[in-house]
């Protein structure tokens, strides 16, 4: 089939970008949507023109580096599925496919579709973990875990931190991303030490990153790759409301003389 | 050169016990005074660099990914192995050394295996207490699965993702120092050279993969643990960037290269579909715990699958090794594989695959019991290939998926080069000829949380280091050497693309260093990659510049490492007159086609010092003592 392509073109991060139309001929239905690009980039070598710069690393949507737009969708059309594992057998020839990077002020775009994720990883140094110390921990199987909270913590675990969440949310929110963080370690037994100081201190990374704030749209559940649930969401406000009465009932107690 | 791989003497069962109580130890207040690069964020150098920061070193960590949590250790699907006996099935630390030195092929370690074992059992307790949310069983105890090469259930997952889990444990754990500010985390950089000093690993040179800026970095000790050079094949089930830079500059200032020949080939994996493609996916291989493999009992039956009676299979594995079935490991299943498809017995367009098959195991167990143990697998299958494979057998066929080879470590995992440690997949340390299944992940965690933090303060302890910092001459040097060949490279402006001398490459290495090897083969893959490689200089296109992002020049220098790594593997292989695991001389055989290693003249770990530009690499012998497992031939029938 042959599609043509028209692709966000931007030098680096203070340079201006546009739209550039290009013609990806012969696509064979069984190419990954990033194979298609990178024989797009081939020819535009041969061509002596700059190839497009987009991100990717395991091609089998579990590393979390790919992901732009298509046609106005993270990842593009198929659901539950990273831009590196859509194949081309779900478009059709002569289609035309608009290819723009993540848009969100917490993610400057710094060339072409690749933009900077970096506040991803702020959040989870703000208390995303369980403090362990390396060698002390006690038998594995001292500590048991009911099968369904394992399977709960689990289904939120499953969080690759595409960034796609924030990408199609109208308020650029990162509360799916957060949340799901909060809920895989907050379901865990071992998690419980730091549940409400976790919640407090990530929600608070969160407005200090430029991400907007969650109106329970629901738009990053559809395009989530990995297709983790709104409730974490919400298991993310009860966790944090809790821990914020918490502290203000242990500043009353603890207070005073 | 003087290989000298420290291995205590004593029993084994208590020389780590006892090689720890002898090594010096890093006054706890000192320890902020020493500053530590850790070149990669895998497991294990996410495991090394978090809780090497947690005892107080000043940390530097790099990738090259966007961010540490991608480092390819995410995409390992199937599991880990500890010997923890959890099933009550005899498992224990011998056996689980026993099953590892003889998977290996008797070419790995005795003592370096042993630690290992001994350290898996840490390593489920370390990653549960992080909260890694592995399987568990209704009663809410850990749940087991079983891997190649293993009579026992060992092996501990978190559905199909556990890399990916116990590396976000490790991500967790680094992200922790972070913000404890311990470590600092240096993203989207790449190492591009390593700087000696007085004979002694003392900095690293780097360049910003966003500004193109090249960068100076000092400090007391550097730990590489920046992962396997499948890639040099180009197919691979490897994460695209995954690549041999950082080990193999570091071979070249003196780092000693072992095995370099030793690459495992995974039977189960998605087969190539076209001319485009650009990496292989693996299927994990707990799927053989309950997929049946086999291909038509006569050649050219292109039949659908369903239309084969069963009089007219032929399950191979299981005929051939009654005992371990389908559980036989990696590098016979590879083989196997191989056999009945040259013999014209391959399914699928190319006729280069075999059928692993579920319909079994669906009647016995259900359907939703397949799909809690598997589901993800199977959508993925179904994702890159169109086809269901609960009601169609998939399609598999054997790709490049680990390197047993690596940087030669002694037992404290330092490299021939002073305060230069390796760890994870880049070293050679464990595996022999041939890595059984689950036991990447496990090596990974054991050099990082558990072996470096220990044999580091020891080397800290033990040497006068004079303080060093980047206006030191050497950074001078190497940088320019650095910048030389970026500019050499970006000038060339030929007429090819880096990823076509990359495809030549990987097709040479397969075809003649892959699953069947021979001198002649081999012989004539070195010439043509030095061809290759001399046109590559000439004749190669990187466009753009070295001053911003540019993912061409990226790929460039590491397809110009590929091209120089390549030939060193084909020499191995040319050296070692033998076969034994993954590395199959077809010369060597027995009538039956079983592997015949020659333990008289190559008991060894084949290490190769680098001769210079023109010149041959020079090949030093570690010779190899068994004294508790007895070498025989590896049996699985
Ligand atoms: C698809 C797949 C499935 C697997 N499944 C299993 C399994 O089920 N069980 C198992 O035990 N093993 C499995 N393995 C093997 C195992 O995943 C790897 O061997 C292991 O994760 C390697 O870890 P590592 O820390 O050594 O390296 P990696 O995880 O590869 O990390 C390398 C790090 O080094 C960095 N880096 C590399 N070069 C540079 C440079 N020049 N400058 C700066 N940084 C650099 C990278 O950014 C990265 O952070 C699997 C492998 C694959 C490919
Ligand atoms: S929640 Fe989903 S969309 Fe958001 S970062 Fe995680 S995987 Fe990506
Ligand atoms: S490239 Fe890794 S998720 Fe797409």
């Amino acid at each position: 089939m042959n599609l043509t392509l028209h692709v966000w073109r931007q030098a680096n991060a203070a340079a201006p970008g546009r739209m550039e139309r290009y013609d990806a001929r012969n696509v064979s239905e069984d190419m990954s949507f990033l194979e298609m690009l990178d024989v797009v980039n081939e020819q535009l070598i041969a061509e002596s023109k700059e190839p497009i710069a987009f991100e990717h690393d395991c091609r089998e949507g579990i590393c979390g580096s790919c992901g732009f737009m298509v046609n106005g969708v993270a990842h593009g059309p198929q659901r539950g599925t990273t831009v590196c594992q859509l194949h081309m057998r779900h478009f059709k020839d002569g289609e035309e496919l608009y290819l723009e990077p993540w848009r969100a002020t917490a993610f400057p775009v710094l060339k072409d579709l690749v933009v900077d994720r970096g506040a991803l990883d702020r959040i989870i140094a703000a208390g995303g973990y369980v403090s362990v110390r390396t060698g002390s921990a006690p038998d594995g199987n001292a500590i048991s875990v009911p099968k369904e909270a394992a399977d709960i913590s689990m289904d939120a675990a499953a969080c690759i931190g595409c960034g796609a969440c924030v990408a199609a949310c109208p308020n650029a929110a990162a509360a799916l991303f957060t949340g799901a963080k909060i809920s895989h370690l907050g379901t865990l037994p071992q998690g419980q030490a730091e549940r409400s100081r976790r919640a407090l201190r990530m929600v608070e990374q969160l407005s200090l990153e430029d991400f907007g704030a969650c109106t329970n749209i629901g738009e990053c559940e559809a395009a989530c790759p990995k297709q983790i649930p709104i409730e974490m969401i919400a298991r993310m406000n009860h966790d944090h409301l809790k821990a914020a009465w918490q502290t203000r009932g242990a500043r009353k107690s603890g207070g005073g003389e | 050169m003087k290989l000298d791989s420290r291995i205590p003497s004593g029993p084994i069962e208590q020389a780590w016990d006892q090689a720890r109580f002898d090594m010096k130890l890093v006054n706890p207040a000192n320890k902020r005074k020493f500053n530590v690069i850790v070149v990669g964020s895998g497991l294990a150098g996410g495991s090394a660099a978090a809780s090497l920061g947690e005892l107080g070193y000043n940390v530097k960590c790099f990738c090259f990914q966007d961010s540490p949590r991608r480092a390819h250790s995410i995409a390992a699907q199937g599991g880990i192995n500890a010997a923890k006996n959890y099933q009550n099935d005899g498992d224990s630390i011998y056996r689980l050394f026993y099953d590892t030195v003889k998977g290996g092929d008797f070419r790995a370690r005795e003592y370096n295996v042993y630690r290992l074992a001994q350290n898996s059992v840490n390593i489920i307790d370390q990653c549960v207490a992080q909260g890694v949310p592995f399987a568990r069983e209704y009663g809410g105890a850990l749940a087991n699965r079983s891997f190649g090469g293993a009579q026992v259930s060992r092996t501990f997952y978190a559905r199909g993702q556990t890399g990916q889990q116990l590396l976000l444990g490790a991500y967790q754990a680094l992200e922790a120092q972070v913000d404890a500010g311990s470590v600092k985390m240096y993203t989207r950089t790449e190492m591009l050279d390593l700087v000696i000093i007085n004979g002694k690993a003392r900095g690293i040179i780097t360049r910003n993969l966003v500004t193109g800026q090249i960068e100076s970095h000092a400090a007391d000790a550097v730990i590489l643990a920046t992962g396997g050079y499948g890639n040099v094949f180009y197919l691979s089930t490897n994460a695209k960037g995954s690549n041999c830079t950082a080990i193999w500059r570091a071979h070249k200032r003196g780092a000693a290269f072992a095995n370099p020949c030793f690459t495992q080939i995974h039977p189960t994996c998605i087969p190539v579909s076209g001319d485009y493609q650009s990496k292989l996916t693996l299927m994990s291989e707990s799927l053989r715990n309950d997929g049946r493999i086999w291909v038509p009992l006569k050649g050219g039956d292109k039949r659908s699958p369903s239309q084969i009676p069963e009089n007219e299979r032929d399950y191979y594995l299981e005929r051939r090794y009654p005992s371990f079935g389908n559980l036989v490991p990696r590098d016979v299943a590879s083989r196997a594989a191989k056999a009945v498809c040259d013999e014209g017995r391959g399914v699928g367009e190319t006729g280069l695959g075999v059928y692993l098959d579920f319909a079994d195991s669906i009647k016995r167990l259900g359907k939703n019991a397949i799909e809690e143990r598997y589901g993800n697998l199977f959508e993925m299958y179904n994702r890159i290939t169109g086809e269901d494979p609960y009601t169609q057998p998939m399609r598999i066929y054997p790709a490049i998926h680990y390197t047993m080879g690596g940087l030669w470590v002694d037992y404290q995992l330092m490299s021939t080069i002073p305060g230069m440690f390796v760890l994870g997949e880049a070293n050679f340390s464990d595996h022999g000829a041939n890595r059984l299944g689950a036991s990447a992940l496990m090596q990974g965690l054991s050099d990082g949380y558990f072996v470096i933090p220990y044999t580091l303060g020891n080397y800290l302890a033990s040497n006068k280091l004079e303080k060093v910092d980047t206006s030191a001459p050497e950074f001078a040097a190497t940088t320019k050497e650095v910048n030389d060949t970026i500019a050499r490279m970006l000038s060339i402006k030929g007429k090819r693309t880096v990823s076509s001398y990359h495809r030549e490459l990987g097709k040479i290495m397969w075809d003649n260093c892959g699953m069947g090897r021979n001198a002649e083969g081999l012989t004539k893959a070195i010439q043509q990659i030095q061809a290759l490689r001399q046109e590559y200089w000439q004749n190669v296109n990187v466009p753009g510049s070295g001053a911003d992002l540019n993912q061409q020049l990226e790929n460039a220098g590491r397809v110009a490492d590929f091209l120089e790594l390549g030939e060193l593997m084909c020499r191995d292989a040319l050296a070692r007159n033998e076969s034994c695991g993954g590395h199959f001389r077809e010369e060597y055989q027995t009538e039956e086609g079983e592997a015949m290693r020659d333990d008289e003249n190559f008991q060894y770990a084949a290490a190769w010092e680098y001769g210079g530009e023109n010149a041959e690499p020079i090949l030093n012998k570690e010779p190899l003592e068994f004294k508790y497992v007895h070498p025989a031939q590896r049996s699985y029938k």
